[in-house]
């Protein structure tokens, strides 16, 4: 068996903002668009995948949330009706979506072996979180190829930034090594955005965006320094500034997706491309893709 | 909270018939047996449905910190909301179906009256929508048959005690005009702290020494029926025993004021045990007054939320101008006026009045009052203590009194002088009860630490809406 390999790696958020914005017919609600500048982003992402070959989608999302240890969905099928709990007027998704069980459980025992604190869900009756689903779609709304979908853990919140990172740090290489493996090209995907400072209210046409904007100048300072690291090949640097980054702007790394997926890259020295940019509701949000596959030396 | 007319502190109508608290993990509901204080959780949660359902209410109001927001609050409007939940978490307990019947009407009619008081807050009605499991035990275990109609509201993650407090009063506006006889129900942990590890069930207690022993004096005070005195530790009671999660120990913000701000409820601690380390607890709190003293009050009474949300207003311009706060916040600005030794700084507010910032005789510096209005901008830092109506409103004594101490440093440099110069300081305060504590920690941190003496006085009021002045004398 040929040796697997991460061909892409990708920071690709998860606001229903995006989802509602396009109009899928799998979403209920209807809009008049908005959030473009994104949504181009995710366009161009897309397009850029779509020229590399890969077989899986590894995917870690913040809204699943575990304060006991890191789970992975275990079982082959989920369906069913995904409703937003906090913008359920933007999104109310039915979803249909694989999971590639061999990959996710070797990952897991991986990570049990290296004494992380790990459980398959296996229970069929459990609703997939909109943010895996939201990610998902933007990357690839046909859903035909499965995906890994590793949940939050939360150790930010229960200790600190480098408690995350170093279980994350340590989460991120048994990802890769359990991907080179099994044979497989996969692509990685941290479904979080950058600054997550919101807005409390929200406009009579969510789309309107004459209304969005970052939250504050403070914020939008943080979020081109991380990009401006993204594009310059930093990656360790961003790993150096994660507790200042997630302290200051409320980050949304805290649930550990950002460090997992540049562990997992083997923390890339050379540039992300900067698909698209924009925030929403207030937050600050960026779509990158590591073209792994043309880096020697990279995750391969 | 009395609705109506009463006595020896119960009412029939149009009130708060009793208070719960509950834990949020589903431990109780789906596998009671496996583990002894589990068991014990879930025999006061059947204790409760018992006194709940012989207390006659006829409206079960559920606050759970599993729901958090962040548009305002949301309110359950869905008259019968139906799912299959399974717990991020604990899904290998099982599954919890659930049919749910939602009082819609308070429900709109509570969204209506947090706008009447200033708060955002909208109703949520559709099909699927993730009833949080915090609100699904809650209503499983208390109410199983669903005899009584319930509201579920959610925990938003921005909101501080004004905005918890203001959703309260503006619930309790809707039982008086309805005559609801109401339970409120806060579904929460104690201590949130849970194992980050695999347990087996036989495992189980409370995660360290320190939280069991924090939860056990909040409990005191529950049991004792002081139900203010530990909304107003709120803060304290997160630092110490809360992981820093998004939803803090504000649940009791909102269930003191559901219940008047009392310190003189009945309390009883149905149970107490661990739930995977976390501290979970049920509490029922009781009208009737226990004649224990009443609440020192020592936060502000809210009435209307007028804190500044609307920050989507981009094309709006919100720098506050001079002239454009000038004619509502206070007199007008005078340009102070040059004479024999008088000192004035463009980095300080303009006067009131026709008097130079300082005035400078010998070796001596006499600063007039300083406020801490904002030069330029003439902006109150920590906000006015009024409103362009003349109602009292929330503000910070501590960044007014920061800023007051900025604005002398100001003045003092102008002149050539420093705070190390400053010999005396009168200060005024126009509410020395709510701001003394406050202002004084302020000035330790600050001109404290340079030995000026000082005198603090309580006043009537200030020309402008602020709540601290400061008069200094200085070497040069």
């Amino acid at each position: 068996m040929a040796k697997g390999s991460i061909v892409a790696g990708c920071i690709a958020p998860h606001p229903p903002h995006l989802v509602y914005a396009e109009n899928p017919p799998q979403n209920e609600p209807t809009s008049e668009g908005g959030w473009e500048q994104l949504r181009w982003g995710y366009e161009r992402l897309r397009e850029s995948l779509s020229k590399i070959d890969h077989d899986v989608l590894v995917l870690l999302s913040p809204h699943w949330q575990t304060y006991v240890g890191t789970h992975f969905l275990g079982l082959s099928h989920f369906e069913g009706l995904s409703v937003d709990p906090v913008f359920p007027n933007l999104f109310r998704y039915e979803y249909n979506l694989n999971i590639d069980v061999e990959l996710s459980k070797a990952i897991h025992d991986k990570a049990s072996n290296s004494g992380l604190a790990v459980k398959m869900m296996e229970n069929p009756d459990f609703r997939v979180d909109y943010g895996t689903i939201t990610t998902g779609h933007m990357v690839n709304p046909a859903f035909d190829k499965p995906l890994v979908v590793i949940s939050s853990n939360r150790s930010t919140h229960y200790y600190s930034v480098e408690v995350m990172q170093e279980m994350m740090m340590e989460l991120g290489r048994v990802t890769r090594e359990a991907i080179e493996e099994s044979g497989k090209k996969a692509v990685i995907l941290a479904s979080n955005s950058l600054s997550h400072r919101h807005f409390t209210t929200e406009t009579d046409v969510p789309e309107d965006m004459s209304k969005e904007h970052i939250t504050s100048h403070a914020m939008h300072l943080w979020d081109m320094r991380i990009i401006d690291y993204i594009r310059t090949g930093q990656a360790q640097r961003i790993l150096d500034e994660m507790p200042e980054f997630t302290e200051q702007a409320i980050a949304e790394s805290d649930g550990g997706g950002l460090t997992w997926l540049l562990s997992s890259l083997s923390v890339p020295d050379y540039p992300g491309i900067l698909h698209g940019y924009g925030t929403i509701i207030g937050t600050g949000n960026a779509v990158v893709e590591w073209p792994c596959h043309v880096h020697k030396g990279g995750s391969q | 909270m009395a609705m109506s007319c009463t006595q020896g502190g119960l009412t029939m109508n149009g009130s708060i018939v009793g208070s719960y608290v509950v834990p949020v993990h589903p431990h109780p509901l789906l596998v009671p047996e496996k583990n002894e204080g589990w068991g014990r959780l879930r025999a006061a949660f059947d204790e409760a449905r018992d006194a709940i359902k012989e207390s006659g209410a006829d409206l079960l109001i559920i606050y759970s910190t599993t729901w958090p927001s962040i548009i305002g609050h949301q309110i359950q409007a869905d008259p019968n909301p139906q799912w299959t939940l399974v717990d991020h978490d604990f899904h290998d307990l099982g599954s919890m179906d659930y049919s749910f019947n939602i009082d819609a009407e308070f429900a709109e009619a509570w969204n209506e009256a947090n706008h009447n008081r200033g708060l955002q807050s909208r109703t949520v009605a559709y099909h699927g929508f993730p009833i949080d499991v915090g609100s699904v035990v809650a209503l499983k275990l208390l109410n199983p048959d669903n005899a009584i109609p319930a509201v579920i509201v959610s925990s938003n993650v921005y909101a501080n005690r004004s905005e918890t407090t203001v959703l309260a009063k503006a619930c309790l506006d809707v039982i008086k005009k309805t005559g609801r006889k109401a339970v409120a129900v806060t579904a929460m942990s104690m201590s949130n702290r849970m194992f980050t590890e695999f347990i087996e069930p036989s495992e189980d207690r409370i995660h360290s020494l320190k939280d069991d022993e924090w939860n056990r004096k909040v409990l005191e005070f529950l049991e004792e029926g002081r139900l203010e005195d530990v909304a107003q530790l709120s803060r304290t009671i997160h630092q110490q025993i809360r992981v820093q999660k998004v939803v803090t120990f504000k649940p009791m913000w909102w269930l003191s004021a559901m219940n008047g701000n009392r310190n003189n409820l009945t309390g009883r601690i149905l149970a107490y045990e661990a739930l995977h380390g976390a501290g979970g607890a049920v509490v029922q709190l009781d009208p009737t007054s226990t004649g224990m003293g009443d609440k020192e009050y020592d936060e502000d009474d809210v009435e209307y939320y007028k804190g500044e949300r609307n920050v989507l207003s981009a094309d709006e311009d919100t720098t506050i101008s001079e002239e454009s706060i000038t004619p509502s916040a206070g007199p007008a600005l005078w340009e102070p006026p040059e004479g024999k030794g008088a000192v004035n700084s463009k980095a300080a507010p303009k006067p009131v009045g026709m008097y130079p910032h300082a005035r400078q005789v010998g070796d001596l510096l006499y600063l007039s009052g300083v406020g801490p209005r904002q030069p330029g901008t003439n902006a109150i830092p920590g906000g006015p203590i009024r409103d362009d109506e003349g109602n009292p409103v929330e503000y910070d004594i501590k960044a007014q009194t920061r800023a007051v101490v900025e604005n002398i440093a100001r003045i003092l440099e102008e002149a050539g002088s420093s705070m190390d110069k400053i010999v005396d300081v009168t200060s005024f305060l126009v509410d020395m009860d709510r701001d003394f504590a406050g202002y004084n920690e302020v000035w330790a941190e600050t001109l404290g630490h340079y030995g000026p003496t000082r005198t603090t006085l309580a006043i009537r009021a200030l020309p402008t809406p602020i709540a601290v002045e400061m008069k200094v004398i200085a070497k040069i």
